[in-house]
Parts: C-alpha cells; structure tokens; sequence
C-alpha cells in the first residue's frame, strides 16, 4: 500500500504545479505530433533532412525574439527556406545532396550563433538549444497547439498519398498524383512538426522526435496503420515519462524525454518479436522444433 | 485505329550524354511489345520517357490517342517497377499495395468505397494472389511480387501497362505462370510494353519487339528481331541453339 501511495504522489505532487502541467500539455503534444510525422521520416530516409531543417531555424528563432514576432513565424520561414534553398542547390550544382544538406544547415545555424550573440542577455541561447519545457508561455503553447492541429488535419486528410509517395513515387507519377507536390507537403509538414517540437527539446534534439518513435515502432510492425499508433503511444509515453522523471531528478526536460524514446527504441531493437535481434534469434531457435512458426521469416529473405 | 503507344523522334540527352537519338515506337492495341537492349542501351530512358517522367528535348509522346498526361489522369497507364526499385520492408500488405492502383479514382482522402475494394479483390483473384492479399508485401516470393505489381495496375484499370524487367529475380515455374497471366491480358485488349535483357523469354511472350541501343536497331517479329546477326551486334553474344538459356549481356 505504501508503494502505491508513493506511486500516487510520484505523479501527484509535481502536477499541483502549474508549470508541470503546461510542460506535460506542450511534451504530449509535441510528442505526438513529430511522432506520426516520425514514420514517414523513417521509410523515405529523412533523418538528415529532419536534421538539417531544425538547425537551420535557429536564426529564425532569434530573429523573432529579436523583433517581438511570435518564434514560429520566424522559424516557419528559415524551415521552409531551408528546404528551397537544398532543393535548388541540389538541382543546379553537381555537389550530392547529403553535402548540399550539410552545407545549408550548418551555414544557417552559424548565421543564428552570430545574430544570438549580437544580443546578449535578450534571449537564452540554452533555451533555444535545448529546450526550456518548464518554462513555456502562453503565447507558446498557443502555437503549439495551434501549428500541431493543422499538421495533424493535414495528415488526416493526406497520409495515404504521403505514404504512396514513400512507397512509389513512379507510381503516383503514372496515376497523375503529383510527386512533387507531396514530397513538397511532406517537406512542409516537417517544418512546422519541428516548429512544434522546438518549445519542447529544443533545436538540437528535434530530430530524436522526428525520427525515433517511428524507427522503433518500424521494428515492432509489419502494418503501416499499426506503425502510426504504435509510434504515437511511445512519443506520449515518454514525453510523460521524461517530464516526472526530470521533474524528480532535476534533470534536463528534454533529455529526458529523448532517452526515453532511445530507451523503447533500445527494447524494440533487441527484444521485438518480429525484427528484434533477439526476438529473431529465439524465433529462428522456435521454427527449428515448430516448422511453422518460422515460415514467415523464411519467405522474408 | 488509335495506336495505344506512339512514340515519336524520341531524342533525350543527360547533360553530353545521348541517351535516346530519334527513337519511334508504335504499338497496337491488344499486342505485346518486348523492348530489348542491353544495360544503358536506354531501355530505362525511354520507359520514363512514355511515362512522362523525362521530358524529351525532341519528339512526342502519345498514348491511347491522347497526351500522356490526359492518359495518366484518367489511370489508363499501368506501371510495373523494376525489383530493385521497390523497398521489400516496407510496411504494406499486398492488399494495401494493389488499392494503390485505385488512389487515381478516389477523393482527396482516398478512402476505398466498395467499388475500389470490388475492383482491388478482383484484380487479386485475377493474379492468384487473393489468399496472399494479408501478407507483407516483401514476404512474397520473386514471381508473387510481380504479380502484386500487376494486380495493382489491373486494380487501376489500365489499358497499357509498362513492366520494366518482369522476369528479374523469378523462378523458371513463375516464368511461365506470368507469360500466361500477361497473354491473357493481351487478348483482353491491353496492350503491353514489356522490357527486358531476357532474350530467351521473348518468343513465348511478345507479339513484337524492338531491339534498342540508344536507336531502335531492328523491330518485327521476335523471330526477326532475335536473328543471330542483329543480337550479336547489340548484345554481343552468339544466340545458341539450346532454347531457354538466359543472355545476360
């Protein structure tokens, strides 16, 4: 009984705070919403995009400190401005686009480094970098909330075409579905996602949310429906999971919610009944003694 | 008659390089068309050429008597992708891959009505895939994978279909269960551009074929187009005596 109340008041006690609550609202939601994209991020390979597009908002970010602006107009525009400014290099010069990528997010979050020194004290550099969840404003979660709504309609009205362009983009070309227009979307989608994830681990870990729920969930199902819930469940899970623990340890928010993202990924890597290392291995050692059990990883190969 | 695919003076540069010189191309309604040419010969080029894909710096591309983009809109071109071009770990069951051929007839949120999932069970009745249609789509075997692919374009109700190396990575008893399911095709009406480096498969299959190498270098028959001299000068093999065997080259 003892263990429970302690339990109980694990969780209890920090949600008296209201500044508990506003960093749980903004990690859920942020979890959830990078975690959907996530999945796509995953099976078209874009971890280096999702990398290049969060660095490469830093100057916007600071701009719109700088100039009273709300941060996501800022950063909506260096996003996006970065994903034109790698699809035109990367159609004009010879150079291949992982380098272009690299080129354009690194000159960009230079250029931020610079204009964020040029005023000191104004804005905290560590906030931006790495997230300050337990700080959020109001004006903050209201973009939040805002920018992950619209991701979420748009993903409800087009996910069947975002993954027809992840499968076959001959194909949707062949059927006058327009390719461009949805890497184009999926582009945009992408932005305004680290946009929304930016209140909550801040620039340098965006990426972990954009890539990681999807990977693991990848390793945990063969059905793409599947795949986009199980990547939703574990981004709340440990966006939850992260707040309380920081919460108690005195730890990094977004750390913390990043490692426990690493962590269900780390599980499903070694423990997956379908893809785990060990899960195969005890599998493979099954059909040995049940002929049918291993039929399916068999017809795999 | 409107031919179903007229290519002509099909000219295609990338950067210094040609990679198709003034091809021509017609090809009848109801009739399998084998498009032949070693690796680089353009086969690929002019694939995505018909397919709209590669904007021609000469030439025109029609098909079915219409513009191509006229044809692909109303879902009349039907693809079949190459083996290595299609990512086998993707999370998609076969059935989930064939109502992709339906996508074109669909709203904006492509949800299946009953009309696409009608046209999606009969196109996997059609191909025998229909107790398959619950499994991954990488767990099927070489010839059950290309079937999935036709069973997505028949899903589309295409009227040309273009298979890009469909014996690639097939066992010799798939062979013969796809020459008869894309004949059947045929005699429905379609009409199929089949390319392929797999000399032996053409005689049992197409009507027709056409020997490419950046030009089109022989078409007729496939009796006259696989004369020993035409393919020693493309392929630079001898064609043998023994049937059946593979040219690679």
């Amino acid at each position: 009984m003892d263990a429970l109340t302690a339990a109980v008041d694990w969780f209890a006690v920090p949600l008296q705070f209201e500044f508990v609550r506003r960093a749980l609202l903004v990690a859920v939601v942020a979890g959830a919403v990078c975690a959907v994209l996530s999945c796509w991020m995953t099976l078209v390979g874009w971890s280096l995009m999702g990398d290049a597009v969060s660095h490469a908002v830093l100057p916007g970010v600071v701009l719109s400190y700088m100039f009273g602006l709300p941060f996501a107009l800022g950063a909506l525009v260096f996003g996006a401005g970065s994903v034109a400014l790698i699809g035109v290099v990367n159609r004009t010069s010879r150079v291949k686009e992982d380098a272009v990528i690299g080129v354009v997010f690194t000159a960009l979050f230079a250029l931020g480094l610079v204009l964020i020194s040029t005023v000191p004290s104004q804005t905290d550099l560590g906030h931006i970098l790495f997230g300050n969840v337990l700080g959020v404003s109001d004006t903050e979660i209201l973009q939040v909330v805002v920018l992950a709504a619209v991701v979420l309609v748009v993903v409800w009205f087009k996910h069947r075409d975002l993954t027809l362009y992840a499968f076959d983009r001959t194909h949707a070309h062949a059927i006058g579905v327009n390719p461009r227009l949805l890497e184009t979307l999926l582009l945009g989608l992408l932005a305004v996602t680290v946009v929304v994830a930016l209140q909550a681990v801040g620039i340098i870990l965006v990426v972990a949310m954009v890539i990681v729920p999807g990977a693991t969930a990848y390793l945990l199902t063969d059905r793409f429906e599947r795949m986009l819930v199980i990547s939703m469940g574990i981004a709340v899970v440990a966006a939850v999971a992260g707040v309380f623990v920081s919460y108690h340890a005195n730890v990094s928010t977004g750390g913390c919610i990043v490692l426990a993202q690493a962590s269900a990924f780390t599980l499903a890597y070694l423990f997956s009944p379908l893809h785990g290392v060990l899960g195969r291995r005890r599998r493979r050692a099954l059909s040995a003694v049940l002929p049918d059990a291993g039929a399916q990883s068999t017809a795999r190969q | 008659m409107t031919s179903a695919i007229e290519v002509v003076d099909a000219t295609v540069h990338y950067g210094d390089v040609l990679a198709l010189d003034g091809v021509s191309l017609t090809v009848e309604p109801g009739r399998i068309c084998g498009l032949l040419g070693t690796n680089g010969s353009g086969k690929s080029t002019l694939f995505k050429t018909i397919l709209g894909l590669t904007r021609p710096d000469r030439g025109r591309v029609r098909l079915l008597g219409m513009d191509g983009a006229r044809a692909r809109r109303k879902g009349l071109v039907g693809y079949v992708p190459q083996t290595e071009q299609v990512d086998w770990d993707f999370p998609l069951s076969v059935h989930d891959v064939v109502m992709m051929g339906r996508y074109g007839h669909m709203g904006i949120r492509r949800r299946p009505r009953p009309a696409d999932r009608d046209a999606v069970a009969r196109a996997l009745a059609r191909t025998d895939l229909t107790d398959l249609a619950r499994r991954r789509i990488g767990a099927l075997s070489g010839g059950q994978r290309k079937r999935a692919f036709v069973a997505r374009a028949l899903a589309q109700g295409a009227d040309v279909l273009l298979l890009d190396e469909p014996f690639a990575g097939v066992d010799k008893r798939s062979e013969a269960t796809i020459t008869d399911l894309l004949r059947r095709l045929r005699d429905e009406g379609r009409t199929l551009l089949v390319s392929t480096h797999d000399l032996a498969q053409v005689p049992g299959l197409c009507d027709e074929a056409v020997l490419l190498q950046r030009r089109v270098i022989a078409r007729g028959t496939p009796a006259e187009v696989l004369h020993p001299e035409i393919v020693m000068e493309a392929f630079g093999v001898h064609v043998g005596e023994e049937s059946g065997s593979t040219w690679t080259r």
